[in-house]
């Protein structure tokens, strides 16, 4: 998988991007169709690195084959055998497999395959970073080092996170039905949300893991058109993403009625808007769709006072119904604030006081900064936002929420 | 020999700098990273979040105890640190001194030299 450490070595030097984008897409349908013949992920994919290797020599030279995926399959395969005979006791039955024809053919195969590789790295006995860096690796075909980077640990200890992975699932077999689903979407929410928000550190965005978390919704929306929580989740992002431009300046975080939104991406707002607006009729929402149209809402407001935020606080009403947890509410407080204004805001968000899910978040006391702020109490809003900065563990939101609690405060 | 450069902080000057102040000291930090990098005496840095993010676990001569922050008394904590390898105490003074936080009063940084090291990266 290994296709972008190879951007710096002499073997690529002249591997152009277009063939390195194939290699990257075509490995996890590659890896997954192996892995669903002959099981065995983690010899799989050394085969697949192997035959990637290879792929990014000979194509620029020789041209790309009339069936790369098949011509990626065949060479994996072949590395696969070339092992197996070294096993003697093994010979016998292995080469029977290993000899079968190229799978040419089965193109519809070849999709399954790569969603079921998906539900593989989502397997329940894995960690949430398991999955995560599993799905990253396996499906998303970032080299180690890089998922180690995007998430600040040392390349060592994702190395072992990894490996750790792949021996937690080296006997399980490919799931059959969709009930990892729910487990796949979250995982792909947590690329996305630590590509748009680093939990930590000096930088507000990663962008490539927001990136890479589209490219895969897109992949397993094209797999499951069908279903709504999937486009509800990929217009999410889209709909999301398409602010990232205008979320920070100098390193410091712009709040959403701050924004500039003639630079707000239009082509991912429409993309997204069309996906909600094409979904929403289909049948009641889940939660990703609601988010999505709620992300939509704002996103077609001309300015940030022209927010229709009645139809936000219905939507919110709705998801803390279908999903409540204090995150909804505390987005349902705002919402509240701005309809009914900050003492009904407020009223709601001391309902949270007691929630030990979110007492100590920043969250909720930036979000009380705010409000008291509107309410003219902007004495008690510098506790919170003073507060807020302290708890929260990104660089640029806590130089946001000290500038808020060190304001200059019109008299009066 | 590696020292640990600790970053003694505390609240109440923190929170009286200005915005420019900070500023300073966030763009300090930068510099002041290019410089030992480039020296070759940089190993590593991690900025801690504030005391109100802690968990404690302590030992009770029975089952450990788990408490939540923030439990500091003192005023001052450890906001971060630098671990650096240099070639002497003196040195590691001297690049001690080159951080911004020992511009503003009431901030301090203190050098305690390693005694074992083990990590993956290191």
């Amino acid at each position: 998988m290994n296709v972008n450490a190879n951007a710096n070595g002499n073997a690529s030097a002249s591997v152009s991007g277009e063939i390195e984008d194939l290699l990257r897409s075509l490995a996890p349908q590659v890896l997954g169709t192996l892995v669903r013949r002959h099981g065995q992920f983690e010899s799989c994919e050394d085969a697949v690195q192997e035959a990637l290797l290879a792929a990014s020599v000979q194509w620029p030279e020789h041209g790309v084959p009339s069936s790369p995926a098949g011509w990626l399959i065949t060479v994996a395969g072949r590395r696969l055998t070339d092992q197996w005979r070294s096993e003697a006791a093994r010979r016998e039955r292995e080469l029977t497999v290993g000899m079968e024809p190229p799978p040419q053919d089965e193109p519809s195969r070849h999709v399954d395959d790569t969603l079921r590789l998906l539900f593989l790295c989502c397997h329940p006995k894995l960690s949430a970073p398991s999955q995560v860096a599993l799905t990253l690796r396996a499906v998303g075909g970032l080299t180690t080092a890089q998922i180690a980077h995007a998430f600040l640990v040392p390349e060592a200890t994702m190395a072992q996170r990894i490996s750790r992975a792949k021996q937690t699932i080296k006997g399980a077999g490919f799931p059959d039905g969709p009930e990892r689903l729910p487990a796949v979407l979250q995982v792909l929410y947590l690329i996305f949300n630590e590509g748009y928000t680093a939990t930590s550190g000096p930088d507000l965005q990663r962008v490539e893991l927001a990136t890479e978390a589209i490219r895969l919704a897109r992949e397993v929306h094209r797999l499951l058109p069908g279903d709504g929580e999937v486009a509800g989740l990929l217009a999410l992002m889209l709909l999301t993403d398409a602010r990232r431009g205008t979320r920070s300046a100098d390193g410091v975080l712009v709040p959403l009625a701050e924004q500039d939104r003639d630079r707000w991406d239009r082509a991912r707002i429409e993309e997204g808007v069309a996906l909600v607006t094409g979904t929403l009729p289909k049948g009641p929402p889940g939660p990703y769709l609601v988010q999505a149209a709620i992300a939509a809402i704002h996103d077609e407001a001309p300015s940030a006072e022209e927010t229709d935020w009645a139809e936000v606080l219905i939507l919110y009403k709705i998801l803390d119904r279908i999903a409540p947890n204090p995150m909804v509410t505390l987005n349902r407080a705002i919402a509240t604030a701005m309809v009914h204004g900050p003492a009904e805001g407020l009223a709601l968000l001391a309902t949270l006081d007691g929630d030990k899910r979110i007492a100590g978040h920043y969250r909720l006391a930036a979000v009380r900064g705010h409000l008291l702020d509107l309410a003219g109490e902007h004495e008690q809003a510098r506790e919170h936002y003073r507060r807020a900065a302290r708890l929260t563990l990104s660089l640029p939101e806590r130089e946001y929420l000290l500038r808020r609690a060190q304001r200059q405060l019109p008299v009066g | 020999m590696k020292y640990l450069l600790i970053m003694q902080v505390n609240q109440e000057i923190l929170d009286a700098l200005s915005e420019d102040e900070r500023k300073l000291v966030m763009e300090g930090h930068g510099e002041f990273m290019k410089t030992i990098q480039d020296s070759g005496e940089f190993i590593l840095t991690q900025a801690l979040a504030d005391p109100a993010n802690s968990t404690v676990v302590s030992g009770t001569g029975g089952t450990p105890a788990v408490t939540d922050g923030p439990f500091i008394e003192a005023k001052e904590f450890m906001g971060g640190f630098y671990l650096i390898d240099c070639e002497s105490k003196e040195r590691a003074i001297e690049i001690a001194k080159l951080i911004p936080d020992t511009r503003v009063k009431g901030l301090s940084i203190e050098i305690r030299p390693v005694m074992f090291s083990c990590g993956a990266d290191l």
